[in-house]
């Protein structure tokens, strides 16, 4: 059980990357984005081609960001330049990117173009580098030994990971939270709220558009390499519904911790992530499902998420005008009991 | 200062439909010039503004604003040199954005948006003193959503934000109509303040005769996508609204068809 939750919590925080990217595009830009299930692939086949090709993983790391932002940018030019429609954009890069991340892991076969996937449990990764570093502080059997001497029987083999993804997604949601909020952050949020508006203030909607998908795939990108290190493999398969995973987190946060700040809301998308890997680990531990039921799990979870919020929504509407209804009825006797008083 | 040469503007040309939206449109304003615009609907006045505002471009004319031919450059760009305010109280802010917010994406109409933070402590103290101009207390909500202020507010906000760069031209259209009449006054009196503050060149479209009589030097009014009587500076001081609609009689030969508040003040 604690096991299962463990697991859950590290990917949740690596998967919160692409849920950040997700909710640039669908919140902020008001922009449909289907590119990510792509993109997320993308950055997954770019890192794992260039660490078996015995590049720097952090140098990997990086071109991957690089490539998921040209086909976020590529979906923007698509729509604003080409006025195709959101949808249709992100379904279109979606499709090419798909014999792309074919090819892009095809470099690193001599004999063929295209290929499924790489593993790389023997390669040097950004995670095993860190272990290595991590493991000579000794914090691990702290923290393990500690734990133990208050009788909890699950042990991770590292705390490692957990602390260098947390790390880096404060990081990164600071540098989203300021970037919301400088003048083109706000151009961009603007965009999506209301384009005449912006335009009549001398805003470049396009080209705004065409960097809001570029960074929200560039997150995406990000997330996917770092998954990829983390299961030590990249599957051509592995970004299928990746979107609406992202959706998920998304709705799943807003619905539990708001939205009333930037702030706040990037806190409760990334908390929204955790929590939905942690829903799905424990959903997986019922006999019934399989882990072929996964997509099924995660669409009946968005369509709570979803659903659930609109009922208490209501009913809390509800229990507030009836409890207003009994003020004025309580304060309408007291006046006429007041004015018999004078009458008498 | 803005210069209208000859536009023609036909909307569903060859079609059943087709409209002479404008129809060889002639106007020069010069600097600090306020033009009040009136005339039934489907006159062209807002064609007109959206002409002048990059929306739509003209089949044929020129648009010159500050000497420079703007006729084909791109809304966006044009937006740097003109303010606008809607008759939608909606239209003009973001709803999902704080008024601060809101203020920032104003202040930086003229200046190239790059990665500096948008409201800073300089910013801000110079926001409140502009909300403070208002009268509505706006300066204390400071970090209010924008959505949660009422249509007149919001109004207000969009006519603030329209002149904080002082543009070359500020377009008002029909920026009272959607308001009640308490609220259309405190709009329209903020409208002459902010506009004799800054001398700010402004065309205004209205649908309310009494209005356009009360605002701005000089007065135009439009039918069927022409301009049809132009008032100079000193005939318009003591013109009323029966001169105006004897005038259109004499022009047209016809009863100026009322609609909605043209006849009523």
């Amino acid at each position: 059980m604690f096991a299962a939750i463990f697991g859950s919590v590290e990917q949740g925080i690596i998967y919160a990357i692409m849920a950040l990217g997700v909710y640039l595009t669908f919140r902020v830009l008001d922009f449909p984005d289907l590119t990510v299930d792509g993109s997320f692939v993308t950055g997954a086949a770019t890192a794992a081609m260039m660490i078996v090709l015995g590049y720097h993983p952090a140098i990997a790391t990086l071109v991957a960001i690089v490539a998921g932002f040209i086909a976020g940018c590529i979906t923007g030019l698509l729509h604003t330049k080409g006025k195709i429609n959101p949808l249709l954009a992100g379904i279109l890069m979606m499709i090419a990117l798909y014999s792309i991340n074919l090819r892009i892991m095809g470099f690193t076969v001599e004999n063929s173009i295209g290929r499924p996937n790489i593993p790389l449990l023997n390669s040097d990764t950004l995670f095993s580098q860190f272990y290595g570093w991590w493991g000579n502080l000794g914090i691990d059997e702290a923290i393990n030994s500690f734990l133990s001497g208050i009788g909890v029987n699950f042990l991770p083999s590292t705390w490692g990971t957990v602390f260098v993804v947390a790390i880096l997604v404060v990081l990164i949601k600071l540098i989203f939270d300021w970037f919301l909020k400088t003048e083109v952050g706000l151009a961009i949020r603007a965009t999506g709220d209301n384009k005449k508006m912006i335009r009549s203030f001398s805003a470049n909607t396009d080209n705004l558009v065409i960097v809001g998908l570029g960074i929200s795939n560039a997150l995406v990108a990000f997330s996917g390499a770092l998954i990829a290190q983390y299961a030590k493999f990249a599957d051509i398969g592995m970004g299928i519904g990746m979107i609406v995973i992202g959706l998920a987190s998304v709705i799943i946060g807003e619905a539990i911790f708001g939205t009333k700040s930037i702030v706040r809301t990037t806190l409760a998308v990334i908390a929204g992530a955790i929590i939905y890997r942690i829903i799905l680990a424990l959903a997986l531990r019922i006999d019934l499902l399989d882990t072929g039921d996964m997509k099924l799990i995660t669409a009946f979870i968005v369509i709570i998420a979803l659903v659930l919020p609109n009922y208490f929504d209501k009913r809390r509407e509800k229990s507030r005008k009836a409890k207003r209804h009994a003020e004025r009825v309580a304060s309408s006797t007291i006046v006429t009991e007041q004015e018999g008083k004078n009458l008498a | 200062m803005l210069k209208l040469h000859a536009i023609n503007k036909i909307f569903n040309e060859a079609t059943a439909d087709e409209k002479i939206a404008l129809d060889h449109i002639n106007l020069e304003l010069k600097a600090g010039d306020f033009v009040t615009v009136i005339g039934s609907n489907g006159a062209g006045k807002s064609t007109m503004l959206n002409m002048i505002s990059g929306a739509l471009t003209p089949d044929f004319g020129e648009i010159i604003i500050d000497g420079k031919d703007v006729t084909r450059l791109p809304e966006f760009k044009r937006s740097q040199l003109i303010g606008r305010v809607f008759q939608d109280p909606m239209a003009g802010t973001a709803p999902t954005m704080t008024i601060e917010e809101n203020l920032a994406i104003a202040f930086s109409r003229n200046k190239k948006r790059g990665l500096k933070s948008g409201v800073d402590k300089q910013r801000k103290e110079y926001f409140l003193q502009s909300l403070e101009m208002l009268h509505l207390n706006l300066e204390n909500r400071l970090n209010a959503k924008v959505g949660l202020l009422s249509g007149g507010e919001r109004q207000a906000l969009s006519l603030l934000m329209a002149t904080f760069t002082k543009p070359s031209i500020l377009l008002l259209d029909e920026h009272t109509a959607a308001l009640d009449p308490s609220r259309a006054e405190l709009i329209t009196n903020l409208t002459k303040q902010l506009v004799e503050k800054d001398q700010l060149t402004t065309l205004m479209v209205t649908h309310n005769m009494q209005q356009a009589l009360d605002l701005g030097n000089r007065l135009i009014m439009m039918d069927k996508g022409q301009i049809i009587l132009e008032v100079g500076e000193e005939e318009k001081k003591d013109l009323t609204i029966e001169k105006l609609m004897d005038e259109f009689q004499r022009i047209r030969g016809e009863k100026l068809t009322s609609d909605r508040t043209l006849l009523s003040v």
